[in-house]
């Protein structure tokens, strides 16, 4: 007994490590935004918040967090409703090429995002597209669209089927069994599936520089930057971008939880 | 997964009727008809950029067009120009995260099955967060943090007067990146694959005098195997895409595969080379991919009732 305790507290001691140094370089990017000097010195001589106010003021950096929200929004919304189908066929319904379509949706998820990326931009320019964030909307979709369907699918799983025959036996269509039975019991499922689109999609760097031709997110602002020199617009951003995440984050699971309470 | 389903391609099978006659007709026509618009996203977006860089694959260097003779010349050129060494240091940087992430993960997936519901959701809300800031800043936090004079040796130096100098260019510090960066991809298969593990049999043999290192083999092992697997497989395959690490943290001491694609793409303009190294990423990904998951029941896996 004495060693198995030992064992758990030497884990959950490991546990609490792992969390901390997972937030580690979030702090050094927090504590980097707020240092005046042109380079990052550490420990800082004066703090300022220059770097936002002139974050603030780039038109480039304006432009870049527009066509990021405007990208997370629209991919948020595609790849939910393409999700919420997507999952009825992967757990709901039996139906014959259910086993080829389960791998099938797995497959860009198991799959190296930065050829995905190319792979997309060598599509879109033998199509002849022109490469804007609309394009980068179909790139995220892609690998977006699967893992949100994954996400409804362990709600769809876990819901109790026979509800809906009892509609269709009381004379209820197919669309009235969905709008009023499936939907609603998927909508936890369904909104946990929003969030990640949303925020998977603003975190995400590859598929956008691959694909978003002249139009820079936000990711692709912060590496341009990165490779071309340092500057400290770089953490001040990025900061911004994981403050505006974590918000996104805190209110959809505050949502989240108040809808699970609903019975 | 029907038998079916096994031996059929997906047109073929989609087309076939049903044949349980207990259920109503409609009811395979709607698992097809929900599943339509995400095949066809995947068709045209999935399928069909990785055929165009096969073709692509087959054309003459530096061509931009997909109507040359098809010819080997790429393949040869890769080893030819030493692309493959860019290629085996992947291999061996996807390997060494997906080893080391098993060993990272292991006590933390069952340490979280121990804690209370509530204390297990605000772990895996902490621990999947960061997943949804870009990788980049990610990485150029860790290089403020080991940078000389960044935080670690800055502070350091003021407090007890040590200095580590610069940590980063080597290539330790890339594999620290990618396990760092690839961690939630292993711990949440690992801990759907541990839920599978009965509380109760871990009791039982415990009774009956196993060690912990014996219930560890024959019995937790076993059962959350199918999520280990997972996690490996997606690690692995993920990994080998990499190059933020190498590029940021490494500072250049090695150049991945996905960098040198990336530069054909881009400086090099040389569209067929670039396309012939994705292929073997994607040949390599594809059959880890394939050969793991053909053997898992995803339906059991995701919780099926």
């Amino acid at each position: 007994m004495e060693r198995r305790s030992l064992a758990d507290r030497l884990r959950s001691a490991w546990l609490w490590i792992v969390v901390v140094v997972l937030y580690l370089p979030l702090v050094a990017v927090g504590l980097a935004s707020l240092s005046e000097s042109r380079f990052f010195l550490f420990p800082i001589r004066k703090y300022s918040l220059k770097w936002y106010e002139e974050s603030f003021a780039s038109l480039q950096i304006r432009d870049a967090l527009w066509t990021s929200v405007a990208l997370a929004a629209v991919v948020g919304v595609i790849a939910t409703v393409l999700a919420v189908f997507g999952a009825l066929a992967y757990a709901r319904h039996d139906w014959t090429g259910k086993g080829w379509y389960q791998q099938i949706v797995l497959a860009p998820i198991f799959f190296p995002q930065s050829v995905l990326g190319l792979a997309l931009q060598l599509w879109f320019n033998t199509l002849g597209l022109d490469m804007t964030w609309h394009a980068s909307v179909f790139a995220h979709l892609v690998w977006i669209a699967p893992i949100v369907t994954m996400v409804v699918a362990i709600q769809a799983y876990g819901y109790d089927a026979s509800v809906e025959e009892a509609a269709r036996d009381l004379g209820a269509t197919r669309w009235m069994v969905f709008k009023d039975v499936t939907f609603p019991l998927l909508w936890p499922g369904v909104f946990s599936g929003l969030l990640f689109a949303v925020l998977l999609s603003w975190g995400n760097f590859p598929l956008s520089y691959f694909t978003s031709g002249a139009d820079v997110t936000v990711p692709e602002w912060l590496y341009g930057k990165m490779i071309g020199g340092y500057t400290p617009m770089v953490p001040a951003l990025g900061f911004l971008s994981v403050v505006a995440g974590g918000l996104v984050l805190a209110v959809g699971l505050a949502i989240q939880a108040r809808l699970s309470r609903q019975p | 997964m029907t038998d079916l389903s096994e031996t059929l391609p997906a047109s073929a099978a989609s087309a076939r009727p049903s044949e349980a006659p207990a259920r109503p007709a409609w009811r395979p026509s709607t698992g097809l008809l929900c599943a339509l618009p995400m095949l066809l996203l995947l068709g045209l977006g999935f399928l069909a950029p990785l055929l165009i860089v096969a073709v692509y694959s087959f054309m003459p260097r530096g061509t931009f067009s997909l109507t040359s003779a098809p010819t080997f010349e790429n393949y040869v050129d890769i080893v030819a120009q030493n692309f493959h060494i860019s290629f085996l240091w992947s291999i061996w940087l996807a390997l060494l995260t997906t080893v080391i992430l098993m060993a990272v993960c292991w006590p933390l997936a069952v340490s979280i099955k121990k804690l209370s519901p509530s204390r297990a959701l605000l772990l895996t809300v902490l621990i999947v967060a960061p997943l949804f800031v870009a990788e980049n800043i990610r990485l150029q936090g860790w290089s403020l943090f080991l940078d000389r004079a960044g935080l670690l040796d800055g502070g350091l130096k003021a407090t007890v007067g040590l200095s580590t100098g610069s940590l980063t260019a080597n290539v330790p510090v890339v594999v620290f990146g990618m396990v760092y960066i690839y961690l939630p991809f292993m711990l949440f298969p690992m801990m759907l694959g541990l839920a599978n593990v009965p509380p109760a049999a871990l009791e039982a043999a415990q009774d009956l005098g196993a060690s912990r290192w014996q219930q560890f083999r024959d019995i937790e092992l076993p059962l959350a195997a199918p999520g280990l697997v997972i996690g490996a497989l997606l690690v692995f395959v993920i990994s080998l895409g990499a190059f933020s690490e190498s590029k940021f943290l490494g500072k250049g001491v090695i150049v991945t595969v996905s960098e040198d694609i990336e530069s054909a793409f881009t400086f090099g303009q040389n569209w067929p080379r670039g396309s012939a190294l994705s292929v073997l990423v994607i040949v390599l990904a594809g059959a880890a991919a394939f050969f793991g998951l053909r053997r898992l029941d995803l339906d059991s896996m995701l919780g099926r009732k």
